[in-house]
């Protein structure tokens, strides 16, 4: 049998789930809230990589979907900079409470 | 082993989300991401974790790193939530891990005892390139588009336009 159990790795990946959904409705800077967008993509990570681990053994499906995912985060990040830099330069603010043009 | 490498990962992932300070929210980022890559490792993930480091650890971070020094003066502080909100975000995130965790707990996990097949780079390549038995040959091209669409939007997005005056100098 494995020595780590399976439960306790979920555990890990939930708080962490959680602590990157405490990051993202806390904060009001961009660039902090798109670091626990990262911590929750992370989570979701040792998710896909524990069930691959521990229930299906015989196949690679979860580390594949592992490795897209994050081939998606860095599309996503940089993208997401490019905005933020972007915003900077026509509102000197990255606050999401200041930048709000398109709200109405 | 592990359980060192997750209070390594989950209290770098706290200090991330509450410190006032930019610079060092991205530094434990980065602690916490390694953290992750070490996780991948002791599941002997190696591929993984060397994938997680290049990316995350070599590309993410960096570009967070640079996109800071781009946008904030130093050594200013993030400004202080209300308290309030502080208390209904921790208690929504807290409820929220609650209710996950009872319901993990109650399922049983039915681990399998099928032999397992070794993550290692000869087998993610012939099934990443594998066009017949469940090969992600497709996905795979389909990721690459959007890594090329994605890098051209960025430059397109962030380009600077000397044309239009920025919104700041009108007012």
């Amino acid at each position: 049998m494995h020595e780590i159990p399976i439960n306790h790795i979920l555990f890990l990946s939930t708080a962490l789930f959680f602590i990157g959904v405490y990051g993202f409705l806390s904060r009001k800077n961009m660039i902090t809230m798109l670091m626990a967008v990262e911590l929750i993509l992370n989570a979701v990570n040792i998710n896909f990589v524990a069930f691959n681990k521990y229930l299906f053994p015989g196949k690679l499906d979860g580390l594949f979907f592992t490795i897209f995912i994050i081939a998606i985060a860095a599309a996503e990040a940089a993208v997401a900079i490019a905005i933020i830099i972007n915003l900077y330069r026509s509102h000197k603010s990255i606050d999401v409470d200041e930048v709000n043009d398109m709200k109405y | 082993m592990f359980y060192l490498l997750g209070t390594f990962i989950l209290l770098f992932g706290f200090l991330s989300v509450t410190t006032r300070h930019i610079f060092r929210a991205a530094i434990y980022l980065l602690f916490c991401l390694i953290g992750i890559a070490g996780l991948y490792f002791a599941l002997a993930y190696e591929f993984l974790a060397a994938v997680q480091i290049v990316v995350y650890v070599g590309g993410i971070v960096v570009l967070v790193l640079f996109s800071i020094f781009l946008t904030h003066r130093s050594g200013e502080d993030l400004p202080v939530p209300s308290r309030i909100k502080e208390f209904i975000v921790f208690a929504l995130a807290f409820i929220g891990f609650s209710l996950t965790y009872l319901i993990l707990n109650r399922s049983g996990m039915g681990e399998s005892e099928a032999p397992a097949v070794a993550p290692t780079v000869q087998n993610i390549g012939a099934q990443m390139l594998d066009t017949q038995s469940f090969g992600f040959l497709l996905p795979f091209e389909v990721v690459s588009i959007l890594l090329l669409a994605a890098m051209i939007g960025a430059i397109v997005i962030a380009i600077k336009d000397k044309a239009i005056p920025s919104k700041s100098e009108k007012i």
